[in-house]
């Protein structure tokens, strides 16, 4: 197992699928970060089998619905004075907005000005989301 | 309770308040004049953003039928839409002239916005190939009044099954009802989209079968649901016109039908059903018309929440 220092205070996103670590890591500009971070891919996982990781040496604002989309299985812990204060189990967001895009061209947001793109969950199996406007559905896959 | 809300899908109500709009319908058509001053005082605005001279006729004759105004546009071109206002503009701004408003747009979910911004009720009168609710009720009312029941029975739905809205909505709205059985009959590039198979039929474990031709399934029907199929939903000429004629009732197919099957039709038909056609006692698109009217004077008068007996 890889060597990484624990760290004193920010965060460490754990249970991440294996293969999304990056695209996480993407999202939240960590890549241009001037601060620690981290990413382990492919870390064994009782859970999981692999899984990534991504460790923070600061505390940033998440969001976590956009989190819960990409990956509902994620786990985000805060790490305080080296000790994890808290521990936030992510879900599939109920609704979600500005986040997907309605991709149907004869959707009224594709020309209504500055209007909220707004997906709701049907199917928490599936991870399948409709738009409120014109029920496209769309997969949290897809984001 | 339906006053102050809006009408944009056409699953918004349950059964039991389908059943308040239909018994009120039903009491319009036994006394119509018992309700000529119902919605006295009251205006209506038709907010038409494409063409649609039934629907909008439709919703016009409702409301002076019950002694109400209209106001609106049938066109956005003599409208300050042509300026460039947005939907959430033009609602607020009706909301504060008018007391319930109908709107067509050939955008999908263009009602749905207006009545997250309203502050009257909205009804959505067709939106793209999305929904149409009150065409919807126009249909269940005419089962309702011409077959006098929403259960058991074997239901035909004939030609563009693909992009029909009001077949999709009228599976959707007659499978809430008990032992209803559906033969879906249409050639196979314009069958139901997988979502209604999937989604609707085998989700509730509602029989259907799904036939080519008219022919060999009319004797089993209690309703024959015709649709036009439109040349607009069609990519390329070719295509629309070797699927054109496919579907054309006849006589000769009439003749195989029930004695009180209804053939049903959302109008306008273009040559699916012939003209002699229209004058068998099982023809029922025109009355169908009638209804819809009268379905939309009993929904305007519940969304205004205006006494029965006013």
């Amino acid at each position: 197992m890889l060597n990484i220092d624990s760290i004193k205070n920010g965060i460490v996103i754990d249970h991440i699928k294996a293969g999304l670590g990056i695209h996480i890591f993407k999202y939240l500009g960590l890549d241009r970060a001037d601060y620690n971070v981290a990413l382990i891919k492919n870390a064994e996982s009782n859970k999981l089998g692999r899984k990534d990781i991504i460790k923070i040496e600061n505390i940033i604002e998440l969001n976590y619905d956009v989190l819960g989309l990409i990956d509902s299985n994620i786990t985000i812990n805060i790490i305080e004075d080296e000790v994890i204060t808290k521990k936030i189990k992510l879900n599939l967001p109920e609704e979600v907005v500005n986040i997907i895009k309605c991709k149907n061209p004869r959707c009224v947001t594709s020309i209504e000005p500055n209007i909220k793109h707004i997906f709701y969950l049907v199917d928490k199996q599936k991870g399948e989301y409709r738009c409120l406007y014109c029920d496209e559905a769309y997969s949290n896959m897809e984001v | 309770m339906l006053k102050g809300r809006h009408l944009i899908d056409p699953m918004d109500f349950t059964t039991s308040e389908l059943d308040e709009i239909f018994s009120l319908a039903e009491k319009i058509i036994e006394d119509e004049g018992r309700f000529k001053d119902a919605c006295r005082g009251k205006l209506l605005a038709t907010l038409f953003y494409e063409p649609s001279t039934r629907t909008r006729f439709s919703f016009e004759a409702a409301m002076l039928r019950l002694g109400g105004s209209v106001i609106g546009f049938s066109e956005p071109n003599s409208s300050s839409v042509a300026k460039g206002e947005s939907i959430r503009d033009t609602i607020r701004t009706i909301s504060c002239y008018a007391d319930i408003a109908v709107m067509r747009h050939p955008k999908e979910g263009a009602p749905k916005l207006a009545s997250m911004y309203s502050s009257i009720p909205v009804i959505n009168a067709g939106d793209g190939g999305h929904q149409h609710p009150t065409q919807t009720l126009t249909d269940l009312l005419t089962i309702k009044c011409l077959k006098g029941q929403f259960s058991n029975l074997t239901i035909g739905l004939c030609g563009d099954l693909k992009f029909g809205r009001t077949v999709h909505s009228l599976i959707k709205a007659t499978s809430r009802y008990e032992n209803n059985r559906f033969v879906l009959i249409s050639p196979k590039e314009l069958r139901v989209p997988d979502y209604i198979r999937k989604e609707v039929l085998d989700k509730n474990n509602i029989q259907y079968v799904e036939v080519e031709r008219l022919e060999d399934v009319i004797g089993e029907l209690d309703i024959l649901y015709m649709t036009r199929i439109q040349r607009e939903r069609f990519f390329n000429e070719e295509e629309y016109l070797r699927l054109k004629d496919s579907y054309i009732l006849d006589m000769d197919k009439v003749n195989r039908a029930k004695e009180d099957m209804i053939i049903m039709h959302p109008l306008p038909r273009v040559n699916e059903i012939d003209y002699e056609v229209d004058e068998d006692k099982r023809a029922c698109y025109f009355k169908q018309a009638k209804y819809g009217m009268y379905v939309r004077m009993a929904l305007i008068m519940k969304l205004l929440g205006v006494e029965e007996n006013a």
